[in-house]
C-alpha cells in the first residue's frame, strides 16, 4: 500500500485483518454477517433486476454485468454475484481478506478477480463498472464525500451504486455499539466509532455531491423475536441502505 | 490449505445435477417436482423398480390430506390426476367410547363450513396418488430417475457431494436430500443419530365397503386399546385405522378375513350397516423416531427421514409435504439470491424453520395418544368434559379445525395457493 493515496483509516485495516480467517464460518465471529446478508442480497438482487430488467428465476440472470465490490472481505457478497452470472471484482483495503476470500471462491468453483486495492486506485486506473456495491464501507473511511467521488468514477454512465450503512443517533448508538460489541460481542470492541456513523439524508447529500443521483432508500430491521433481518421501507433507524443512479 | 490437491481438481469438477435425491416414494416425487418446476436439475434414486411402484393394486394404504397438501400438490401439478379418486372430508366426528358401548355424551364435531377455505382434507389412495407422482416426473425434463439402484456411499466434498451407487454409478451434486424414511441410511451415514421410542402400540390399517353411504365423514372413536379412525374414501368404501397393544395386534392380524370382521365389528358400530374387508391389512408398530438434526453440510432430510410420527392424526405424510414445500422455498429463494444451496448457512433455515414444528407436533401427538388411549375414569370425565367444552366453544372449534386443515403455523408458500 505504500505510496498510494487512500481514504481508509490505518487503524481500521488492522482491525479486519484481525477477524479475516473466521469470514466464511456461519456460526463464528461473522454470525451476525451470515445472518444479514439474505436480507443485504434480496435489495440488491432486486434493485440489479430492476434497473437491468434482468429476471432471477433465470439462468445466470446477471450474465455481461461487471460488478466491483468494495471492502469485499471473505467474498460473502462477491460469491453470490459470481453465482449469478456476474463478472466480479472485489477489492479489499486489508491484504489479508484477498488469500481467504481467493481460496473460498476456488473451493466453490466460482471465479472472482478479488485485488487489494482501494476505490481511489482503480478509478484513477480507468476501471468501468455496471454496479458498485459499498456495503458496510463508508462508515469506516476517513473521506467520505472523496471515497464516494471515487465510487461514482468507477460506474459506466447509467450505473447502480448500492451503499449500505449505520444512521446516527441514539438508538443506533444503543443497537449497533453498545448492543452488538458490548452485550451480544457480535463485533469486537471498537469496530465501529459512532461519530462516524451517517445519516440518511446526510449521505443523500453526500451521494448528490459525489455526482449520484439517489433514488431508493430502505431500512434493515432486526427482529428479535425471530432472529432474523428484514427490508423496512419505514425503519431506517439503525441500519440502511441506498441505491443512486450515476447520470447516463 | 492442507490439501492443495483438492482446490486443482474441484474446480474442473461437473456436477451431474445439482440437487439429488433418495428415496422415490411420496416425499421424494413431491420434492423432485417442487424443485423441477423452480429450475433445478434433480436426479431421484430408488431401490425398487418404476413399474413396481406406480402399477400396484388397490392395497387398503390411503392418505388423510390436509387441505395445505392438496395445495402443495396443486403447484406441483399431481393433483388433477388424483382429484376424481380423492374423497373430501366434510366434516370429522370424534367420540370416546368403549368397543361394544354406544359414544359418550360428550363429543366433538367439526364442520368444514365453520372455515373458509374449503373441505378440512381428502382422502387419497396410496396407488392413485403414487401413479400420479411417476406421471408427472416422467414428463418433466429437468427430473432424471435412477430405478433398481441403492446408495452405498457419499462423501461431502466443498462444492458438493459425491454419491456412489451399487451400480458402480458415482454422482456428483450440489445438495443430497434424504427422503428415504424412517431408518434413513442418507442420515445414518452422515452419522445424524435419533431419537425415539416405541408406543407398545400397533396400528392396524385396512380399508372395507359398507352399504351406506358415509356423507363424507371422518369418525374418530377414542378407545382404551388405543384410537379409531374411519376415514371416507370415494364409493362407498372407509379406510380404518386403529391402533391396539402390539401383542393384541399381532394376535389380530394372524386371523383370517372372518376372524378380524369379528373383532372389527364391535369397534366400528353398525351406523353404515353390514361391513367386508377391501384390500390389503396392515400393520405398523408405533414407534416416534426424530433426526437429532434435519440438516448438515450438504445435506436435508426430510419426511419420515426427518422425524417418523406417530400415526394416529393422519399426519405423517401431511407433515412430509410441509417439509417439500419448506425445503423448495429456502432453496429457491437462496438461489435467487446466488447462495450455494448446499451451504450450512442456507439448510439451517430450513431446520429451523422445519424443528419447531415437528418437535411441537410429536409431543402433542404422544400427549393426545397418552390422554386417549386410557381407560383411568378421571382422565376419561376430564376428557368428555374437554370434548364438550371444545364442541360448546365455536372460536376453538374453528381452531382445531384449521389445524387440521393444516393453516396454523408458519405456512409455506406452496401451501397457500401461492407460487414461488
Amino acid at each position: 500500500m505504500q505510496g498510494q493515496q487512500t481514504t481508509v483509516d490505518p487503524s481500521e485495516i488492522a482491525k479486519f485483518e484481525a477477524m479475516a480467517a473466521e469470514w466464511w464460518d456461519p456460526k463464528g465471529k461473522f454470525k451476525p454477517l451470515h445472518m444479514l446478508n439474505p436480507c443485504r442480497l434480496d435489495y440488491i438482487t432486486s434493485q440489479i433486476a430492476g434497473e437491468f430488467d434482468r429476471d432471477l428465476s433465470g439462468d445466470s440472470p446477471f450474465a455481461g454485468l461487471r460488478i466491483l465490490d468494495i471492502g469485499c472481505g471473505g467474498g460473502l457478497l462477491c460469491e453470490p454475484m459470481a453465482r449469478l452470472g456476474a463478472t466480479v471484482v472485489g477489492a479489499d483495503a486489508a491484504e489479508r481478506n484477498i488469500p481467504v476470500a481467493q481460496v473460498h471462491a476456488e473451493q466453490s468453483g466460482l471465479t472472482v478477480d478479488y485485488r487489494h486495492t482501494t476505490a481511489e486506485a482503480m478509478a484513477e486506473a480507468g476501471e468501468q463498472f455496471d454496479v458498485v456495491l459499498n456495503m458496510e464501507v463508508v462508515e469506516h473511511v476517513a473521506d467520505p464525500l472523496a471515497y464516494l467521488t471515487a465510487c461514482r468514477q468507477l460506474l459506466k454512465p447509467g450505473g447502480l451504486h448500492i451503499c449500505s450503512t449505520i444512521n446516527r443517533n441514539p438508538k443506533s448508538f444503543a443497537m449497533a455499539i453498545v448492543g452488538a460489541e458490548y452485550v451480544m460481542r457480535w463485533l469486537p470492541k471498537g469496530t465501529h466509532e459512532w461519530s462516524k456513523f451517517i445519516t440518511p439524508d446526510e449521505l443523500f447529500e453526500l451521494l448528490t455531491q459525489a455526482g449520484m443521483n439517489p433514488v431508493d432508500r430502505k431500512g434493515f430491521v432486526f427482529n428479535p423475536v425471530t432472529w432474523a433481518w428484514r427490508l423496512s421501507s419505514r425503519d431506517l433507524s439503525v441500519n440502511y441502505v441506498t441505491t443512486s443512479l450515476k447520470p447516463a | 490449505m492442507d490439501n492443495p490437491a483438492r482446490t486443482i481438481i474441484l474446480p474442473g469438477m461437473k456436477q451431474d445435477c445439482d440437487i439429488l435425491i433418495v428415496g422415490g416414494g411420496l416425499n421424494g416425487p413431491s420434492m423432485a417436482l417442487a424443485l423441477a418446476d423452480c429450475g433445478f436439475r434433480v436426479t431421484i434414486v430408488d431401490a425398487l423398480a418404476a413399474t413396481l411402484r406406480e402399477d400396484a393394486a388397490f392395497d387398503g394404504r390411503s392418505y388423510a390430506l390436509a387441505l395445505t397438501s392438496q395445495r402443495l400438490l396443486q403447484a406441483i401439478g399431481v393433483w388433477d390426476a388424483v382429484t376424481d379418486t380423492a374423497q373430501p372430508m366434510l366434516e370429522i366426528k370424534v367420540t370416546d367410547g368403549r368397543a361394544g358401548e354406544g359414544p359418550a355424551p360428550f363429543w366433538m364435531h367439526f364442520d368444514h363450513a365453520e372455515i373458509e377455505e374449503g373441505p378440512m382434507g381428502f382422502m387419497v389412495e396410496d396407488r392413485h396418488l403414487r401413479r400420479a407422482l411417476m406421471d408427472k416426473m416422467r414428463a418433466e425434463p429437468n427430473i432424471t430417475q435412477i430405478n433398481t439402484a441403492t446408495v452405498v456411499a457419499q462423501d461431502i466434498t466443498p462444492q458438493g457431494v459425491q454419491v456412489t451407487l451399487d451400480t458402480g454409478t458415482v454422482l456428483n451434486a450440489r445438495l443430497l436430500i434424504g427422503a428415504d424414511g424412517r431408518r434413513s441410511g442418507t442420515a445414518e451415514r452422515a452419522g445424524i443419530k435419533r431419537t425415539g421410542w416405541d408406543y407398545g402400540q400397533t396400528a392396524l390399517v385396512c380399508a372395507i365397503e359398507h352399504e351406506q353411504p358415509h356423507n363424507g365423514i371422518a369418525h374418530q372413536f377414542f378407545m382404551p386399546p388405543g384410537p379409531l379412525a374411519i376415514l371416507p374414501l370415494k364409493g362407498n368404501r372407509c379406510s380404518i385405522v386403529w391402533s391396539e397393544r402390539t401383542d393384541m395386534a399381532a394376535e389380530i392380524n394372524a386371523l383370517d378375513d372372518a376372524g378380524y370382521l369379528e373383532i372389527l365389528k364391535p369397534r366400528f358400530g353398525d351406523f353404515l350397516g353390514d361391513i367386508k374387508l377391501s384390500g390389503k391389512r396392515w400393520t405398523y408398530p408405533l414407534n416416534l423416531t426424530i433426526a437429532n438434526s434435519f440438516a448438515s453440510d450438504r445435506l436435508a432430510l426430510i419426511g419420515d427421514a426427518a422425524h417418523g410420527v406417530h400415526p394416529i392424526a393422519g399426519q405423517g405424510l401431511n407433515a412430509g409435504l410441509k417439509d417439500v414445500a419448506a425445503l423448495a422455498e429456502v432453496l429457491v429463494l437462496a438461489a435467487r439470491r446466488g447462495e450455494d444451496i448446499g451451504s450450512e448457512l442456507v439448510l439451517e433455515r430450513y431446520q429451523e424453520w422445519r424443528r419447531f414444528d415437528t418437535t411441537a407436533l410429536a409431543i402433542a401427538t404422544d400427549a393426545f395418544n397418552k390422554l386417549f388411549s386410557n381407560d383411568n375414569p378421571i382422565l376419561r370425565l376430564g376428557r368428555d368434559i374437554g370434548m364438550g367444552v371444545v364442541n360448546a366453544v365455536p372460536g376453538l372449534r374453528r381452531g382445531f379445525i384449521r389445524e387440521a386443515a393444516g393453516l396454523t403455523g408458519d405456512v409455506p408458500r406452496l401451501m397457500t395457493g401461492r407460487s414461488l
